[in-house]
């Protein structure tokens, strides 16, 4: 195994890392206790969130050939759905230890650190973001475009711009899910002293609060108008589901997980999600949607968590854990490695992808368009993630044989975006 | 146990590939050549439009209305942006057909602050045909697409009810704008406001980048003069009648 392994398979978070959520048939074996003792990272975790940031990556870019192959374009949900999950699984885990072995007042402490990363990582992006737009903004001149290029009409007022983004109000396109994060993180504290008091009364309650949000229609207003792109009221729950798997939780369900009829009603649900997606592309079928259906269905609404879109990742990680056991030799496969590293550091790989997505856009306006162009920025960007991901984990790994001596902490970069 | 998970993820392996396959197969579909064409299923519609289709038959004037924002026209000609272009197409096409064209400009307004209009601006102008082209001031000003869809869904009822047909039309492809304008969501609004109220939409956004990955037009491109957006203008206005033309059984197969 590589260095990361290696390096996590120390008496601390090697231990932390054994995922009852994603691996029912291991259940039986385990232990019930919270803290399983089996020592290897759970690989599948990192391979997921690898893929939904290539997937967020090319989302991010303008649709080209590679779009295609992004899960949005066959069902309801995307790539979202699984960064924010598997982000409060492994926070979750991470903290949730940290809890129960130094305290509630450290294990805050550190998730503060980790929330403040995060937010200098933002504020670094939206600088990029800045610059990027100012230079449209000055070399653009086309009459076709008169109304749209309104839209930089902020620059005229760079002071409350600024100001508005610093207090994650003012939210450029795709650079919405680090301010979420940040909210998610910053109730991390709370969400993991009431999961150890009672995990299910708390997912319960983040039910409620996702049922209210709906219910009265909650959310936060950003800067100049408008809402929060995802909105943390409804997102939550997601990220609690994440946790409360973490916390013993997906252990508890592994029977359900295992049914057979979860299993069928899964496939089907996904089978149906994916005819409705295609009336969406053929627009000819769209008749044979029953009207009623269409009524109650739409829109699936992405700023909510629409329950759909819920619903379609769920089925999504009951297949995905019943077909993909733990014990898959592929995730030692170097074919999957890239992806894996890549999950391994996913705030560095994320904000990364923000980046490229930004430099490909720049690239394709000011060299040249083209599907082949596309399809080479889109390919050389996956390139570079991994590229860096490896350059992250070979630089740690060294890091830390420094300082292997001295007291073994958690890393965060196991934990949520790290 | 391992070979049947190797199996498993065989199938869900030919599975995805099927999936993949499907997904390319559309998007191949538009290998038509350049020149502004636009492949015919972005052109078709099964959603009717019966009074245009009458006024034809009985051979009375076709009274179009085009609502828009600023993309509905182009600064310092009006003459080349797709309103009159669409109106000369249409002249060409139904030359027996006299066609009368206004076009209503409320720029910066978004969806909900147009439709609270329409009754009035219906009942003065009593078009026979109201295009709608919306989508794009409030996608700037992200108004919150659930009422985007209220506002698009009850302003097509008003124009209904005021007996006119409506096409809704959404909004421009712009690829410098992407990374600063949200559009999808609204796009998929209109398209399920249009697929409810059975109105037909011109799905503006994808013919226009349909023509940019052709090579029609590059619309990255930063400095284009006045050229481009007539020329660009000119093939919205044709390829709409054509829209129009085929939604109302005009055609000259059909016309008999």
């Amino acid at each position: 195994m590589t260095s990361i392994v290696n390096r996590l398979g120390g008496p601390d978070i090697a231990g932390t890392v054994e995922s009852p959520a994603l691996a029912p048939e291991a259940a039986a074996a385990v232990p019930a206790t919270t803290v399983p003792v089996t020592g290897e990272r759970e690989l599948r975790l990192d391979l997921f969130r690898g893929l939904a940031l290539w997937l967020i990556f090319v989302d991010h870019l303008p649709p080209n050939l590679l779009t295609w192959f992004t899960i949005r374009n066959y069902g309801f949900s995307d790539a979202t759905e699984i960064f924010i999950f598997i982000s409060g699984y492994t926070a979750a885990f991470v903290y949730g230890r940290a809890m129960q072995e130094a305290g509630f007042v450290v294990a805050t402490a550190r998730i503060l650190r980790r929330v403040w990363q995060i937010y200098v990582a933002h504020v670094f992006l939206f600088t990029i973001f800045l610059a990027e737009i100012s230079y449209v903004a000055t070399s653009f001149e086309n009459p076709l475009y008169t109304e749209e290029m309104g839209i930089m009409d902020f620059l005229k007022q760079p002071d409350v711009t600024i100001v508005q983004a610093l207090i994650l109000r003012f939210r450029p396109v795709n650079m919405d899910v680090l301010p979420l994060y940040i909210m998610l993180m910053l109730f991390l504290p709370l969400i993991l002293w009431l999961m150890r008091w009672k995990a299910d009364l708390t997912l319960a309650l983040a039910v409620v609060i996702y049922a209210v949000t709906w219910q009265f229609d909650l959310y936060l207003s950003a800067y100049p108008n408008g809402v929060w792109a995802f909105n943390p009221l409804a997102w939550q729950l997601l990220f609690v589901f994440g946790a409360w798997c973490a916390l013993g939780g997906a252990r508890r369900m592994s029977r359900i997980l295992n049914s057979p009829v979860t299993l069928w009603i899964s496939f089907a649900y996904l089978l149906a999600a994916f005819f409705v997606t295609l009336t969406w592309y053929i627009p000819q079928l769209g008749h044979l949607m029953p009207r009623r259906l269409e009524q109650w269905m739409y829109p699936i609404d992405k700023t909510d968590l629409d329950v759909l879109r819920f619903a379609h990742f769920l089925a999504l990680a009951a297949l995905t854990v019943y077909f993909l056991p733990r014990t898959w030799p592929g995730l030692k496969s170097p074919w999957l490695r890239p992806l894996i590293v890549c999950g391994q550091h996913s705030l560095e790989i994320f904000c990364l992808g923000v980046f490229l997505a930004f430099a490909g856009h720049f690239i394709l306006a000011e060299v040249s368009g083209g599907a082949v162009m596309h399809a080479l920025i889109s390919l050389s960007g996956i390139l570079i993630m991994w590229g860096v991901a490896s350059l992250i984990s070979w630089y740690k790994h060294e890091a830390d044989k420094g300082a292997a001596r001295k007291a073994v902490r958690s890393n965060a970069d196991l934990a949520g975006g790290g | 146990m391992p070979s049947v998970s190797w199996w498993r993820c065989g199938m869900i392996g030919t599975a995805l590939a099927l999936a993949w396959t499907l997904g390319l197969a559309t998007s191949a579909r538009a290998d038509d050549p350049p020149s502004c064409e636009v492949p015919s299923y972005l052109l078709t519609t099964e959603s009717p439009l019966a009074k245009v289709t009458d006024a034809v038959k009985k051979g009375q004037p076709l009274d179009i209305l085009v609502v828009g924002s600023r993309s509905s026209t182009i600064n310092t000609s009006e003459a080349s942006a797709y309103p009159a272009r669409l109106q000369a197409a249409l002249k060409d096409r139904l030359p027996v057909v006299p066609v009368n064209l206004s076009v209503e400009l409320q720029p910066k307004k978004t969806a909900e602050e147009l439709a609270s209009g329409f009754v009035k601006l219906v009942e003065e102008k009593k078009p026979i045909l109201v295009i709608w082209q919306t989508g794009t001031v409030d996608a700037m000003r992200s108004i919150d697409p659930d009422e985007f869809r209220t506002a698009v869904n009850e302003g097509v009822s008003a124009l209904q009810k005021a007996g006119a047909d409506v096409i809704l039309m959404n909004l421009q492809y712009s690829p410098r704008t992407e990374t600063m304008i949200s559009v999808p969501p609204y796009i998929d609004t209109m398209r399920a406001v249009a697929q409810e109220r059975d109105v037909p939409l011109f799905d503006r956004f994808a013919i226009m980048r349909q023509w940019n990955e052709q090579g029609d037009f590059d619309l990255f491109n930063p400095t284009h003069g006045l050229e481009l957006a007539k020329q660009v203008h000119d093939c919205l206005g044709r390829a709409l009648s054509k829209f129009i033309i085929d939604a109302a059984h005009l055609g000259p197969a059909q016309q008999n």
